[in-house]
């Protein structure tokens, strides 16, 4: 670098490997006083692995890190506090029980009174306001970012990490973000801003560097490059074309929701009141939303995870019968079938072999016969879905824990796909998988849509929603939407929703 | 230098074996220790503990016997904590068992029925299984923590044993002794093998260890019991119902509990007597753990720490240790072996440290 | 004495070994851990503290030991349940036949010695008061540490850093890591408290409850004050009350026998465990407060 000043942090030669997996390989970064700084790169790139190096979460295993110009050596986010580093983590590290100012006290030294009144002060000035008295349990995800990035500014640091902060925010809340983040910017604050929206890097970052599978392919000024150079600097290639998406008109019903209430035994869950959807042969209907808005409840009402009383069977109609009150193993039969956006320990069974793992919903295709359990039928039908499903692993005798998160979504969606379910449910099908699965498995719902299955796809990615997706509702605080047909709407209305501030007229359908 | 855990990409065989093996090692040397400290001699003891079990046909019978409940108590309980359901309450099933068992001789002392031993087994099984029962109503119905239910029905357990030993089921012609009459020989299991006390409840815990195997490794229905401890979750998502399998890790687990209590004491006790309850429910415990919940590995442990039993009878003699010896070794034998199970899904690694780095 | 004034005069007493042990229990099970090894920690403490008190005529070196001998016990399961993360019901158990087999085998030589117990302290004013002052408010000085101890315990779990870090590492374990506490570390002193504790409360049912060493003498008392952190749904001032509740529930056989009521004792001795049963299905079955109150992360192992 030619940068006349000292940088704030520059990484040389940083490597981290978890066993035989290198996360991170000879990683060099440079970090200017005062700048945003993008770091870039897909799922699985090493982008989490790096940071959590910069904030001592972990030790790198090679490599060195200066601090304005001094070697350190990170023991502990304590650590890298002093130094004068922050962090907001994409998975939030705040306590629910705990209040707000109980959370920040955790870090930041001073009575819960002084904290209080500091906290009201940061809130105005930068646009963060969040009441210091209210327990984070009953706090959006948006409030909680909030109170987050407040807890690092407390600590007065020169460098603030953010990984992924847009990807739990509507679109509205990104701009206020970026507004936010600006004015720090103008105090000489420097960010490091993780993502893999190229977007967002081009309108907010004045420099970036992008990872790939571990290493660092490319330092640039995102301004001066299109988002075809950098998606081809991410991923080594050019994004993939979105695919085509053609509205169509469903055929049969094949699930219908009508007045669909559910009081969570979670305290701090958020009740879902009257919510009516109905779901076609032959369409894809997504629910768009923030997380934590009732997404997992809704989808554990539907795959009779949770089942409602006798008095409101009529709530929930899977092919035209009564199912509210009918537990999974009856809604299974019925042709329904489900991906939830857990995968280990839900979606599959960690310390179970692969072969074990397809006997857990696809019992019911030949694999059991008189109660015994046919181990080659077994080993048979999760060679298919491995060979089907390009699922990349030794083979079905492999447990499903040692798999990467994008294989084993492959997996768990090839077995439920080859059930040929009538109705399918998929929970954030692509969180955490790189973009090549990705693209695969979008590819493949959209396949059996075409083929008349009735598709229902909770996600949080929005543009997901968008490219495969006929019609939409939106979910927020525990209420759905009107239908919107996606051909239909454009991402701002639907973000209005998202933050409850939807409009009556429109697009409605 | 840093040492940490890494996951293996699949379970380690070798570490499969080499833990209750390592385990027993650890247990010894600890046991040394102890036992030198305690002003013992650590070789007299060791000796009496880990080979005078073997070195005559008399005491290698003895293994045989104890070896009897103990299987067949700790494959019940097997399947139970591989459904993550804690029953550690049976040794109240297999008193409960013994009790129901005893009725019918105490109420026909002079029976000769040849239905009458039947009868006492099927009233032994039934009766561990209602007291495991109550555990699974409690916790399926009201949620009560299985682990605090079943342990706490032991305690009543004993106390209802007392109360009959020392009231209504007193032998009236037994001195004030806390125990029943002696059952007529048509209530007691006939012999196994001749010249010793082994009794055909050896070939039940057998038969009851092959049905434990087929359902654990071949039935749909403990596979999804599995399920259901690995991943109580993914349980739920499959549809797989989390009562059922309380109930039916319960209900095996008291079931087979109470056999164990009804051929104690239709076996070598002859009697219901206060030493029906020795902690072979506790020590079932241990020997399932350290078999690996595998109905496999769990008849070879049950040999091994019946073995320790009769070890701890002969070191009470030979080395003047306390019976309160087996339990140390016992307890020692589990713990060692929880710390080795670690490394069957990961393995040790040796960081070197990052200091070059350091200011 | 009437039967009002025995309960009334016993029960806090009885309550002690049980609130003790509770209270330790309380503040591993907040990080997180569960430690199911009550009951042997306990018998240890209680033959450890016996055989000191015996040797050396203190009752204070006699707790210590007790209190030593409880937390090198603890820190046994803790490093099986955190070094090595094993299953922590099985070590808990296993940590119980441990220490139960440990204070037998200790204790051997120390069967059915008596030694003298601690003298009773009246409290000032109060043990004036009619009825309940001769009786309730003249207790030995342990009895009123450990009250003390309870009020304070609730103070720093509710009102202090330290109990807010407990607090957090307990709910997840993994968020306290990535804002820079050293879980395992927080954990291991937890149970090394807890394990002190049970060993202090074990002390106090062998050299003052009832100042003699008998094998199994804890007869259950472990497992009750684990289902009183239950009971209490994890909270100081519960637990207190529930241990009261058990111990003037565990006098109720002495009291039936000196009224000369005509129930057997072994149907008497049962109650406070029958009870247990149904105060654990009364309080677990309100499934939304149970999840408003327990240690999200309890007893699940944590690999930084």
């Amino acid at each position: 670098m030619t940068s006349a000043k000292t940088p704030l942090l520059a990484l040389t030669g940083v490597s981290k490997r978890y066993g035989g997996v290198t996360a991170n390989a000879g990683i060099d970064l440079i970090v200017d006083p005062g700048s945003i700084h993008a770091i870039l790169g897909e799922n699985g790139a090493g982008k989490s692995t790096l940071m959590k190096l910069i904030y001592g979460v972990q030790s790198p295993d090679e490599g060195q890190i200066l601090w304005k110009g001094q070697p350190v050596r990170l023991g502990s986010p304590a650590d890298a506090r002093r130094l004068g580093i922050g962090m907001v983590f994409q998975h939030f590290s705040l306590f629910e029980t705990l209040s707000v100012v109980q959370n920040i006290s955790l870090i930041v030294p001073g009575s819960q009174k002084t904290l209080g009144a500091r906290i009201r002060a940061l809130g105005d000035e930068f646009g963060l306001t969040v009441d210091p008295d209210a327990m984070v349990h009953a706090l959006s995800v948006g409030e909680r970012q909030r109170v987050e990035i407040i807890r690092c500014l407390l600590l007065n640091p020169d460098l603030l990490i953010l990984d992924e902060p847009t990807s739990v925010l509507p679109p509205q809340s990104v701009k206020k973000l970026f507004e936010t983040l600006r004015a720090l910017q103008a105090k000489g604050m420097a960010i490091l801003f993780i993502s893999h929206k190229l977007e967002e890097i081009k309108d907010l970052c004045d420099t970036a560097t992008i990872l790939r599978a571990g290493r660092v392919t490319g330092r640039v000024t995102p301004a001066e490059h299109s988002a075809k150079d950098l998606a081809t600097l991410m991923i080594g290639r050019a994004m993939p074309p979105p695919m085509p998406a053609v509205a169509r008109s469903g055929g049969e019903l094949r699930l219908q929701i009508s007045g669909l209430s559910h009081d969570n035994d979670d305290p701090f869950g958020l009740p879902l009141k009257d919510l009516s959807l109905t779901l076609r042969s032959g369409e894809i209907l997504g629910i768009a939303g923030i997380s934590g808005n009732g997404q997992q409840d809704l989808a554990a009402l539907i795959s009779g995870e949770i089942v409602q009383a006798r008095s409101a069977r009529d709530t929930l109609r899977l092919m035209g019968q009564p199912m509210a009150d009918q537990g999974a193993a009856a809604r299974r039969a019925l042709g329904f079938a489900f991906v939830p956006e857990e995968r280990l320990g839900r979606g599959a069974v960690p310390d179970m072999s692969l072969s074990d793992n397809a006997l857990l919903t696809a019992h019911g295709a030949g694999l059991v016969t008189g109660g015994f359990i046919s181990r080659a039928a077994e080993r048979a039908f999760t060679a298919d879905i491995i060979d089907r499903f390009d699922v990349r692993t030794p083979g079905p005798q492999a447990e499903a824990g040692a798999l990467s998160g994008g294989n084993l979504q492959k997996f768990i969606l090839g077995r439920e796909i080859t059930l040929a379910p009538k109705v399918l449910l998929v929970s954030q099908p692509t969180w955490g998988v790189d973009i090549g699965a990705a693209t695969d498995i979008r590819r493949r719902l959209i396949e059996m849509r075409n083929d008349g299955a009735a598709i229902l796809v909770i996600s949080e990615e929005l543009e997901e929603l968008f490219q495969i997706c006929d019609r939409l509702h939106v979910l927020h605080k525990g209420r759905l939407s009107p239908s919107l047909i996606t051909a239909q709407v454009t991402a701002e209305e639907v973000g209005a929703y998202m933050i409850g501030a939807g409009p009556t007229k429109g697009a409605a359908a | 230098m840093k040492i940490s855990f890494i996951r293996r990409d699949r379970a380690s065989r070798w570490a499969m074996i080499l833990a209750p093996i390592l385990a027993f090692v650890g247990a010894i040397a600890t046991s040394i220790i102890l036992f030198t400290a305690l002003g013992k001699d650590p070789a007299l003891a060791l000796y009496s503990l880990v080979l005078e079990p073997f070195l005559s046909w008399y005491n290698f019978s003895e293994i045989l016997l104890k070896m009897a409940p103990l299987l067949l108590i700790a494959q019940g309980l097997a399947i139970g904590f591989r459904a993550n359901v804690f029953n550690i309450g049976a040794e109240g099933q297999l008193v409960m068992g013994a009790i129901a068992a005893s009725a019918l001789p105490v109420w026909y002392p002079l029976g000769d029925s040849a239905l009458m031993l039947p009868a006492m087994l099927l009233m032994g099984a039934l009766g561990g299984m209602a007291w495991a029962a109550i555990a699974a109503l409690f916790r399926t119905r009201f949620n009560a923590n299985e682990i605090l239910v079943t342990l706490m029905l032991t305690l009543i357990a004993v106390q209802i044993l007392n109360y009959l030993l020392l009231g209504p089921w007193k032998d009236p012609k037994g001195f004030n002794f806390p125990q029943s009459v002696r059952f007529p020989d048509a209530a007691l299991l006939p012999t196994l093998l001749p010249g010793t006390r082994v009794n055909i409840s050896l070939l039940f815990a057998f038969v009851v260890s092959a049905l434990c195997y087929v359902f654990m490794r071949h039935r749909f229905s403990g596979y999804q019991l599995l399920v259901g401890g690995l991943a109580p979750r993914a349980a739920s998502y499959a549809g797989f119902s989390q009562s059922r399998a309380v109930w039916i890790s319960l209900c095996i687990g008291g079931l087979c509990a109470g056999l164990a209590g009804a051929a104690e004491v239709s076996g070598p006790l002859g009697q219901l007597q206060r030493s029906v309850t020795l902690g072979y429910g506790y020590s079932a415990i241990i020997v399932a753990y350290l078999g690996g919940l595998n109905p496999l590995g769990i008849v070879l442990s049950a040999f091994v720490m019946s073995a320790i039993y009769i070890g701890g009878d002969n070191a009470m003699v030979s080395a003047d240790l306390p019976i309160a010896a087996v339990w140390v070794f016992q307890g020692l034998l589990l713990t060692f072996y929880l710390a080795g199970l670690t490394f069957i899904r990961h393995r040790l690694i040796f960081l070197p440290s990052t200091r070059k780095a350091a200011p | 004495m009437n039967a009002i004034e025995f309960i009334l005069a016993g029960m806090l007493a009885a309550a002690t070994p049980m609130l003790l042990a509770a209270l330790g229990e309380l503040v591993v099970e907040r990080t997180g851990v569960l430690n199911l090894g009550l009951e042997g920690m306990m018998a240890l403490g209680a033959a450890l503290g016996f055989i000191t008190t015996y040797t050396y005529g203190s009752h204070l070196l006699g707790f210590g030991a007790a209190a030593l001998g409880g937390a090198v016990l603890s820190l046994v399961f803790a490093l099986v349940v955190l070094g090595f993360v094993a299953n922590q019901v099985a070590a808990g158990l296993a940590i119980g036949i441990l220490g139960t087999g440990l204070s037998s085998l200790f204790g051997k030589s120390f069967e059915s010695l008596t030694i003298t117990g601690l003298p009773k302290l009246a409290l000032p004013l109060l043990s004036d008061v009619p009825v309940i002052g001769p009786t309730l408010f003249v207790q030995d000085i342990v009895v009123w540490l450990t009250l003390l101890f309870a009020v304070g315990l609730w103070a720093v779990l509710n009102h202090t850093k330290l109990g807010l870090m407990i607090r957090a590492v307990g709910e997840n374990p993994h968020a306290a890591r990535a804002i820079g506490f050293r879980v395992l570390t927080i954990r291991c002193l937890a149970i090394a408290f807890g394990g002190a504790m049970a060993g202090i409360a074990g002390a106090y049912a062998s050299t003052v409850y009832t100042p003699l060493w008998a094998d199994g003498m804890i007869a259950g008392r472990g497992w009750i004050a684990l289902a009183l952190v239950v009971f209490g749904t994890w909270q100081t001032g519960r637990i207190a009350f529930g241990a009261v509740l058990f111990g003037a529930l565990s006098l109720g056989e002495l009291v039936t026998q000196a009224g000369g009521v005509n129930i057997p004792s072994q149907i008497l001795a049962c109650v406070p465990y029958v009870v247990t049963i149904l105060m654990l299905a009364v309080i677990s079955s309100n499934r939304r407060r149970m999840r408003q109150n327990t240690v999200a992360s309890l007893g699940q192992p944590f690999q930084p």
